[in-house]
């Protein structure tokens, strides 16, 4: 597959805090890409660059062959955006709206488009209001179908989900995962609701405070598993102590500690022992009343660096 | 190797224009929404009641002349120049008090607007040069006000026929095209300005404060700073050649501020008397004298008047130049 996206050691600064910090991106045609990580990670200035909106301070980016620096508007012609918190004319409609953007383009024949982009995003009964009168969600709807106007060949959307209902959520993705699959469109998702969109992605980025530091297919990340073991956070019922000395009974278990609420336990096993555990657990005469992993999973390690993140904002 | 052939791949793509006019689409995006806003009914019922007010006043004025008017040259123009009761002021008077209002309103959010509707980067992310942006916002800018101010020169010719019969002659036509542009020029001054400020305001009510107060402090307290800073330069020791140096100074420095410069040019432009000329002091009695002449011609006047003219339109140009290089330079942030 060839190379769409690509930056090296892309950097941005400002003042003396490095923003974005020596990216490396490389992604290929047709995918869907997801940029995750909590707010003000750099995901929208890494996006910007890509555009040639931001200059990089140092660091190489080629879209589609073209450097955005040297060929913006050829890069602008080819990338459909859908920018954070997306705004409309308010006093234009949703369809006057995506008019302006095809003249922008330079497109002459648009009508037929953007009436079948509007019935796409689900706008067709709105697309003559105001968009002033427009939800959040409907405006980030808008959003997407004025990205696709150019019928660009790459979409680049920084958080498409963040203000639309559950519903709309689903409906969202399955629209940016049909374009990839059938128009082969060359999706970069940026996004902190990383739960949601991470099921859409075919290859994910964890990037934190400018730095990705995590990379690969969902699967492959939820297999980040360095000693062989797992930890699992038990809560048992009746006495305490009476729990503490039932888990550390049995065989597979090593390194018992309280959890987070009095009566919960975590331990840590060996990977593949889990069920036999809980078995014996419950044959020892043990209170099984929860049983939870917390082992290194896609979410761990969202909640680890994610966690982290906020403590250093606070 | 991989990285000549990239090198060779990125060189071979056409330098991609623009698609053409993409600056109009905006003017034209600009013009509607202008032309729809609230601000340009409010403006534009300002500019008509104070041009139906005075225009009144001067053709009742002109009126009780009754057969005397026959002597006056350009009867037409003085629907422009004269005030008369109730009116306390002419309709020159009230335009060129207006002019930087129009220019301000139609310029003080052109940018900060995008910005607090979250439409600048959907904007600067479409293929248009950025600088398309800003000059389509110019001009839309500049035909709102063109659209208005013919309006009102046709609203001041339907009053004069209606209540005088008198038709502009084709010198007067000329006089008032040329005087249109001069206040076109102008408007455009403030209109830069304002423009300016909504690029490095980062809300649009701050962007609008600083021109207002800049255009309060030049029109209220205008004369009083020229003369003052004149009194610095050439102080008055009550001298015969120190009061003529004072004199000098204080028109040299009045033409450091746009609204002198056009209150001066548009009244000698729509003045053919050259008493007027001689009050403005831009020439001496000997200069008029030999040919005794009374009524300028418009090449006449404009003689006169070009170096006004020219330091306007400089004046204009900075500002836009201004404007233009703070927005190419202003960074999208996240």
């Amino acid at each position: 597959m060839s190379t769409t996206i690509r930056s090296k050691e892309l950097t941005k600064t400002y003042g003396d805090h490095n923003v974005v910090d020596r990216l490396d991106l490389d992604i290929a045609a047709g995918e869907v890409f997801g940029l995750l990580g909590p707010n003000g990670a750099g995901k929208t200035t890494t996006i910007l660059m890509l555009l040639g909106l931001v200059e990089p301070t140092e660091g190489s980016i080629e879209v589609l062959g073209l450097d955005p620096r040297r060929n913006p508007l050829e890069v602008k012609r080819r990338v459909g955006y859908l920018p954070d918190a997306v705004g409309f004319y308010d006093t234009m409609t949703g369809r006057e709206n995506l008019r302006f953007t095809a003249r922008l383009n330079g497109l002459d024949d648009f009508e037929g488009q953007i009436e079948s982009l509007l019935e796409l995003v689900g706008l067709a009964e709105a697309a003559d209001q105001a968009a002033g009168e427009y939800s959040r969600g409907m405006k980030q709807r808008l959003g997407v179908a004025d990205a696709l106007v150019k019928s660009p060949s790459v979409l680049i959307l920084d958080e498409p989900t963040t203000a639309i209902d559950p519903e709309g959520v689903g409906e969202m993705l399955t629209l940016i995962q049909t374009l990839a699959k059938d128009e082969g469109v060359t999706v970069l998702l940026a996004s902190h609701l990383l739960h949601q969109v991470q099921t859409v992605c075919d290859r994910v980025a964890i990037f934190v405070r400018g730095k990705v530091v995590a990379q690969g297919t969902p699967h492959e990340l939820a297999k980040v598993d360095k000693s062989g073991r797992i930890k699992v956070e038990f809560r048992l019922g009746g006495d305490p102590a009476s729990g503490r000395a039932n888990l550390e009974s049995v065989g597979t278990v090593t390194d018992v500690a309280p959890g987070r609420v009095p009566g919960s336990w975590v331990a840590e096993l060996e990977s593949g022992s889990l069920a036999p555990t809980v078995t014996s657990l419950v044959s020892n005469g043990a209170d099984v009343i929860g049983v939870h992993r917390l082992d290194e999973d896609l979410e761990s390690i969202y909640r680890r660096y994610f966690e982290t993140r906020e403590e250093a904002t606070a | 190797m991989t990285d000549t052939i990239d090198d060779i791949a990125s060189e071979d793509v056409p330098a991609v224009e623009s698609p053409p006019g993409g600056w109009r689409a905006v003017a034209a995006k600009e013009v509607a929404d202008h032309l729809l806003s609230g601000r340009f009914v409010v403006l534009m019922g300002v500019l008509g009641i104070a041009t139906a007010a005075a225009v009144f006043a001067a053709s009742g004025g002109l009126r009780d002349l009754g057969t005397d008017t026959e002597g006056i040259t350009a009867l037409f123009l003085k629907l422009f120049t004269v005030a008369a009761d109730p009116v306390p002021q002419s309709l020159l008077f009230f335009v060129g008090f207006l002019a930087p209002l129009l220019g301000i309103m139609f310029g003080f959010d052109s940018v900060s607007g995008e910005r607090s509707q979250g439409t600048l980067p959907r904007l600067l992310s479409q293929p248009i040069h950025r600088d398309e942006v800003i000059l389509g916002k110019f001009v839309a800018g500049l035909a709102v006000v063109t659209i208005m101010l013919i309006s009102l020169v046709l609203f001041v010719s339907g009053i004069g026929i209606f209540r005088l019969g008198v038709v502009p002659s084709p010198g007067e036509i000329s006089r008032l095209a040329v005087w249109l542009v001069f206040t076109i020029i102008y408007v455009g001054f403030w209109l830069a300005l304002a423009t300016l400020c909504s690029v490095l305001a980062k809300r649009a009510a701050t962007s609008v404060m600083i021109p207002v107060g800049i255009w309060l402090v030049l029109t209220v307290f205008g004369g009083f700073l020229i003369s003052a800073a004149a009194g610095i330069i050439s102080p008055r020791d009550g001298s015969e050649a120190g009061e003529a140096a004072y004199v000098s100074t204080v028109q040299s420095v009045s033409q450091l501020s746009p609204v002198t410069l056009y209150d001066l040019g548009s009244n000698v432009l729509l003045e053919p008397d050259s008493r007027v000329l001689l009050a403005s002091g831009l020439v001496s009695v000997e200069q008029l004298d030999r040919a005794l002449i009374t009524e300028l011609s418009l090449t006449q006047s404009l003689a006169v008047l070009w170096p006004q003219i020219a330091i306007l339109l400089a004046m204009t140009s900075v500002m836009f130049a201004l404007a233009y290089v703070s927005f190419m330079r202003d960074e999208v942030r996240a």
